[in-house]
Formats: C-alpha cells, structure tokens, sequence
C-alpha cells in the first residue's frame, strides 16, 4: 500500500477543507482500503468521514433522510425502510456478507467501484478504467459478471452495488456538499456510462462529498421487491438483479417503478419496460413485452450473452410475483 | 484515544496503512484471529467490534480509536470454552480450524443480531420483528465466513445448538 496521510473528520466543513488539499473520503474501507491494497487506488491522504451524518430521519413530506455515514446494515434494518421501502431492504440484504454491510456506508456503497477481474489485476491487465488509454482485456475475457447495456469500446464494465439498484427504482435523491455549495442530483443522474472516459464513475466534482440521500414518499414503494440472480446463493456478485415496485388496480397497471442491476455502468433504470408497462393490463404477456422493449438494446460480450435472456425472465417473473399474477 | 482490545487500551498505530487485523497480530501477537484472503472475502479475521462482526483485513486500525475489539482470544471466559466454541468442537465444526476463530466472532455477533430481530435475505417477512433460526437462516447468515474444509453442515449443527430455538430444532427433526 502507497503511504498516505490520515485524517478523521470532526464536521463537514473540515472534511471539504481536507479534500481541497487532496484528501479522498473515506467510509467503512470495504472497497478503497481493498483497493489500495491492490495499488489500483493510491491517494496520498484520506479523511474518514464515518463520523458525519449517522441519522436517518423523517423528511417534512413524508419521506426520509439518510446520512451518508450510516452503514448498510442499520438502513437495512430501520424499521421505516423495511415497512415502506421493502426492496432497499432486500437490496442491502443481498449483498457483501454481514460483517462488510457493518462496515459499509451508504454514501461509499455508491461510490463503490467495478468489481471487474481486470481492473483489479494491475500487474496482469489492460484497462481503461485503470489506467485510461491502456486498453480493455475483458472485452475478449473473463466479462461472466460485465455490461450488456451502455458499454463502450473502451469500457463494459458494471457497477457492483445492489443498494444503488433500489435507489434507483425508489426516484432517491443525493444530497452533494463541496467548498462552493450545495447541490441535489437524482440518483440516475450520479453514475454515468463508460463512453470514451470510463476512469470516471460519475458526475461528482473533485472534492465533493456526499451528505445524504433521500427517499421520496411514495405510496408505490410499500409494494416494492428485490431479486438478484448470481453464482452463488449468497454472497456473491450479481448477475442480473431486478428491483421493482407496482401498483395494480382492477387489473391494470396503474405506476410502476423498474431499475436493474448486473447490466451496466450504472445502476439501470428501466424506463422503456415503465413506459410500456403503464395503464395495461397486469398479464405474463405484458410483463414480457416490457422485458423486451428494455433489453432490445442489449448486446452480448463472448461471455455473457445469456444474461439478455436471464434479464427478460427475471423482470417477468418479479413482476408477476409483485402484481400476483401467476407465473 | 487507544482501542480497548479484549478489555486491554491499545495505542493507535502511527502508521496508518496497518490493518486492524495486522494490529492483532503482528504487533499483539494475538493470533487467534487468522489472515485468510486479506480482501473482505473469506472472513477469517472476523472479530467483533462494540459487539458488531466486522473483518478486521478491511479495517484501518486509526479508524477504530476508542471502539471495544473482542477477538477469539477475549471470548472465553478463563480456561473455561465460550459455549460455541464447545458445541464446535461437539459437533465436527472444524478441521484444520483456520476459519474457526472467524467463524465463532460471526456466530456470536450474528446471535445478537437475530436477537434485535434483524432480517437476512431468506427471512419471509420483513416486519415480523422476531427471527426463527432455521438452518436456512443460519446458512445465510453465515455466508461471510468461509470454510475450505466442507465443515459447513458441523458449524450450522453447532450453532443452533446453542443459539437455535426449541421451535427451530422441531423444525429441523422434521426435516
């Protein structure tokens, strides 16, 4: 590991002072200090901000707030989240291992790099992420777990995280801070695609941190779920993953909310399958049109063709599960 | 301020790359906890911190100043075994015993979970706020910690013995 400086920030104004000397932010380590390890990350100075923003709260309309330091486990477990937004429960409950979701922070599960076998092999792989410019080796190797949507030439990498899939289902909101102020993104607008500069994750500014993020009230999400298809039955990456929330009523869809994970760059949400979803009527066919109106942009690497496929029959079967129509 | 390590203050390391687990053992000579992947992924440095699982090859120590670490070494109670650790030895949970240490911190902090009512990825219902230990739940639960020695089914028997419930273990005769 590089050597670095270490600093424990006591407020925000501290750790945006910090960050303009250089500093990286720093949550429960799970990802950085594990890439640091691999000197695929090597910032001269870190500044742990686990000490800011731990609460969750009610927001004034009805939704609630959740400071970017709390860890994965205590979201998973509020009792609010598990009543009215199930799937973030059931997202943050699918992924790591209990002992990492201790140590994760919300605000650092959305930062959370690819997890990518190339980006992580520095001695052994070309890659655009890691080094821009240098080439990409998964595209004609191991890319089992890689992007079947948005990817370029230069990178088709995913994003990792089952809890940005929730959140993009449930219209979350991030709440930025950085030396010049304040500002508010949506969580679909914070990750980007790969294009031409895949070393950049997403739209935050050099500096910026992360202060919350809030959920929106939505009537929607109290009828809301999760499913991930992966390798293994536990702890293990995502394949495809579905989050889903929807309403029925006389046997039409009345809204629906639809994000994907294990596709892309980013946490994918579906608004293609939504917009053929709304106003038809809840049946096996509908489902599966809508699957295929999302995925009619896919395209296959030499190892994960079958994911296009798994994806159609994944988001059929989630939705048929959630509108109680049988599979 | 210092790490309280299994009751004792420890000195915040001055450099801050060593790992909490690094701490434990090459400057502690605590050796109980065990280096396996050194990446988050086996859970063989598992220990407790505040009484929360965490895996200590992740964990800068500087980031731990002031929190209580329990290690392996500080769950027994004199020469006397930690209940689990007899129930692992009772029922075959273990081999080689590498991933032991690890897997006995996860098990005693995973009780206190399903104890607050803490929901897992199998549990059925979200809200119910009490958890039945199935050995579906405990597999799960578990998921972190793995063992290259196939003793799997031996830790789950040895953990619902000692944390499962009478309605569990009817659960699991009628299996």
């Amino acid at each position: 590991m590089t050597p670095f400086s270490f600093n424990r920030a006591t407020d925000r104004d501290q750790a945006l002072t910090l960050a303009t000397r250089g500093a990286r932010f720093l949550g429960g380590g799970t990802n950085l200090v594990d890439l640091m390890r691999e000197t695929v990350e090597r910032p001269a100075a870190l500044a742990d901000v686990t000490g800011l923003s731990r609460e969750i709260s009610e927001t004034p309309d009805g939704g609630l707030m959740i400071g970017a330091a709390v860890t994965n486990s205590a979201l998973a477990a509020h009792a609010a989240v598990r009543t009215r937004y199930p799937v973030l429960s059931r997202a943050i409950l699918a992924g790591a291992s209990a002992q990492i979701r201790n140590m994760a922070t919300v605000g650092g599960n959305l930062l959370q790099r690819t997890r990518c076998t190339h980006f992580y092999d520095v001695e052994g792989s070309r890659c655009n992420k890691r080094q821009p410019g240098q080439g990409c080796d998964a595209r004609g190797g191991f890319n089992r777990i890689h992007a079947i949507l948005g990817a370029s030439d230069a990178c088709v990498a995913t994003h990792p995280s089952d809890m940005c899939v929730a959140l993009a289902a449930l219209d979350a909101l991030v709440h930025l801070a950085s030396a010049s102020g304040t500002r508010t993104l949506s969580l679909t607008e914070l990750h980007r695609l790969p294009g031409d500069q895949p070393q950049i994750d997403t739209v935050l500014e050099p500096g910026e941190l992360i202060t919350a993020v809030e959920l929106p009230a939505s009537a929607l999400a109290a009828h809301s779920t999760y499913r991930k298809v992966r390798d293994r039955a536990s702890y293990a990456f995502s394949l495809i993953s579905v989050a889903a929330a929807i309403e029925v009523e006389d046997g039409r869809i009345e809204d629906v909310r639809l994000a994907l994970g294990g596709v892309a760059h980013k946490p994918w949400r579906a608004t293609r399958a939504e917009e053929s979803l709304r106003g038809q009527p809840a049946s096996l066919d509908t489902f599966r049109a809508a699957a295929e109106a999302e995925l009619a942009a896919a395209v296959p690497l030499s190892e994960n063709g079958f994911k296009i496929e798994l994806a159609k029959r994944t988001i059929t079967a989630v939705l048929a599960e959630l509108a109680g129509v049988d599979a | 301020m210092p790490i309280t390590i299994n009751g004792s203050p420890v000195p915040i390391p001055s450099d801050p790359r060593v790992s909490l687990l690094d701490l434990l053992r090459e400057e502690l000579h605590l050796s109980g906890t065990k280096k396996g992947c050194n990446q988050g992924a086996c859970g063989a440095c598992t220990v407790l911190v505040d009484g929360e699982r965490i895996v200590s090859c992740l964990a800068l120590a500087v980031q731990y100043d002031g929190r209580k670490v329990t290690t392996i070494e500080g769950l027994a109670d004199g020469n006397g075994l930690h209940p689990l650790q007899a129930a692992f030895i009772e029922h075959d949970g273990f081999q080689c015993g590498y991933c032991t240490p690890g897997q006995i911190c996860s098990a005693v902090a995973m009780a206190g979970e399903i104890a607050r009512g803490m929901p897992s990825h199998v549990t059925g219902e979200l809200d119910s706020g009490t958890i039945t230990l199935t050995r579906d739940e405990v597999r799960e639960r578990m998921s972190g910690n793995l063992c290259r020695c196939g003793a799997h089914n031996g830790i789950v028997d040895a953990i619902l013995e000692v944390y499962g419930t009478a309605d569990a273990r009817v659960l699991e005769a009628a299996e």
